[in-house]
């Protein structure tokens, strides 16, 4: 049993490495994307992480596989979407969504042309699908600092953020921070997908994002119970999925978004309003 | 308290209120009262800060702008949203604790009085979503209650409520008026205006007339109310009325 569970990662400190980032991400990209999905920007959520692929290629481009230039240019390359779309949203007639959709699109196809213009098929796969095994000191120390800024930074939104989720109108009527949280939080989501990218790669940075808050909204009725049980799912995933992908010899990094999926999967059928308390009789009503 | 100086709203340059000039005094209980499309909501709009005016303007007393309270006619408040009926109230204190403020054992007594206010007292620990349409409405009143405002802008609180529910929030209004608020309320049930509300803006994007409720709400005045809303013309010609004014 201990054999199986835990003595992966004290034998090899690429299994040691690939927790510690799992932990840094389940704490900070998690609570992030329970914030996406109570926006209902789950899927908004998604193509930002495409947004996000031009940049880290730019930065292959010029600088090779280097961390940093990959690193800053993924940050730049989706504040610059977020931004461009929060202009055109507020001046022309469409919506947030499509506003996003056009701009990722735009990025993902120019991302897919620069990487393919240099370098080779193994790279594309690394910027797509990360490397969580490879985890080195440095992509390590980014994803725990993004992590360590997330954090505080949702602590200190938190009430403006919940705010302009639950009842914007309300929000813009009694305070000026309606831009603040929205464009704060936006910022957040896309350090958290840089984070997400070097571990699971641009496609699943999501995974762990979205699947978790949305398995843990399906049992929780509060935002403190909803975001701690969120984190907890996220970590106990990734942990289930390093040891698959260990045992089972497959990549870590679907084998993680998979038990994010198999966690959520089994919410949607065993939590109360679940798919199968449907079928239940039903219980004794109250008096009132 | 609040004035309109010839005042026009409107969107893409068609007028949805105009030239309307009026003055409300502080303490005012007043019914907005028109045919649909007559402006109301834009008024309100307007004087939210909402909507910027297509001409003249809108003065209101600067204290009583820094704590303005509006309840918009559709709220987009997401009810999936998992948070309890009192801390949705409790948001209701943002002016006086802000983003970081804690919640001391006065504010927490004033939340509890506002549920109680609004009969929601035993709904304190529910979830929003689980609230009827009317529960909800009741919420958001005490919600108001708790913002302490000066000025209070009411878009047609009392649509789809059962009579119980308009009866307790009228209440509430009336409570208001006594504590010296100024109070802009849309209504439609002409009945309930002449009950309850002593002052009355009839509207049909021009004032038709605005006063005491039973010189407003006569049949002739109330006639031509529904004959001015009944023209909007895709292609009107450009608003000459300020120019004729100034020569």
């Amino acid at each position: 049993m201990i054999e199986f569970f835990v003595q992966p990662f004290i034998d090899f400190e690429f299994m040691r490495r690939a927790l510690a980032g799992c932990l840094a991400l389940a704490l900070g990209a998690t609570p992030v994307g329970v914030f996406l999905l109570l926006r209902r920007m789950s899927l908004m959520g998604d193509a930002m992480s495409h947004a996000i692929l031009p940049g880290a290629a730019l930065g292959y481009l010029a600088f090779g596989l280097s961390l940093g230039a990959m690193t800053v240019g993924g940050i730049v390359a989706g504040l610059v979407v977020v931004l461009a779309a929060g202009v055109v949203t507020r001046a022309s007639v469409l919506k947030e969504d499509a506003s996003i959709a056009t701009f990722y699109l735009l990025s993902l196809a120019a991302g897919v042309m620069i990487v393919s213009l240099r370098g080779n098929n193994l790279d594309l796969l690394h910027v797509l699908f990360g490397s969580v095994l490879g985890l080195d000191d440095h992509s390590l120390l980014l994803i725990a600092a993004i992590a360590s800024l997330t954090v505080p930074a949702l602590a200190v939104l938190l009430r403006p953020l919940t705010l302009e989720c639950f009842d914007p109108a309300f929000l813009r009527g009694v305070s000026r921070l309606s831009p603040v949280a929205h464009y704060g939080f936006l910022i957040l989501v896309v350090f958290n997908l840089v984070a997400g990218f070097h571990a699971l790669g641009t496609l699943m940075a999501v995974g762990i994002m979205i699947l978790p808050a949305a398995a843990a909204r399906i049992w929780t009725r509060s935002l403190g119970a909803l975001l701690a049980c969120a984190v907890g799912i996220a970590f106990a995933s990734a942990v289930a999925g390093l040891l698959l992908s260990f045992h089972a010899d497959v990549p870590a990094g679907p084998a993680i978004v998979l038990m994010c999926g198999l966690a959520y999967l089994v919410s949607l059928l065993l939590a109360p309003g679940g798919l199968l308390a449907g079928r239940l009789p039903v219980r004794k009503h109250l008096e009132s | 308290m609040l004035r309109f100086d010839n005042l026009t709203l409107g969107y893409d340059r068609h007028p949805a209120v105009h030239h309307l000039s009026a003055d409300i005094p502080a303490g005012s209980l007043l019914a907005v009262v028109g045919p649909n499309g007559a402006g109301k909501s834009t008024l309100l709009k307007g004087i939210a800060g909402e909507l910027r005016p297509l001409g003249g303007q809108i003065l209101v007393d600067p204290a009583a702008r820094a704590t303005l309270a509006y309840l918009p006619q559709r709220g987009d408040l997401d009810q999936a949203f998992p948070i309890s009926v009192f801390d949705m109230v409790a948001m209701g204190l943002w002016r006086e604790i802000g983003p970081f403020g804690k919640l001391r054992h006065s504010h927490l007594h004033r939340i509890e009085a506002a549920l109680a206010a609004v009969g929601l007292s035993a709904f304190a620990r529910r979830a929003v979503g689980s609230l009827s349409g009317g529960q909800l409405q009741r919420a958001r009143f005490a919600r108001l209650i708790l913002q302490d405002a000066a000025l209070i802008l009411l878009d047609e609180p009392f649509a789809a409520l059962d009579a119980r529910t308009v009866e307790d929030l009228t209440a509430t209004l009336l409570q208001w008026q006594r504590e010296g608020r100024t109070i802009l309320t849309v209504v439609h049930d002409f009945d309930h205006v002449r009950r309850h509300f002593p002052t009355c803006l009839l509207l049909a994007r021009e004032a038709v007339a605005c006063g005491p409720t039973a010189e407003v709400l006569t049949e002739p005045l109330l006639a031509r109310a529904r004959q001015l809303s009944e023209a909007f013309d895709e292609q009107a010609a450009v608003c000459r009325r300020e120019d004729e004014e100034h020569s």
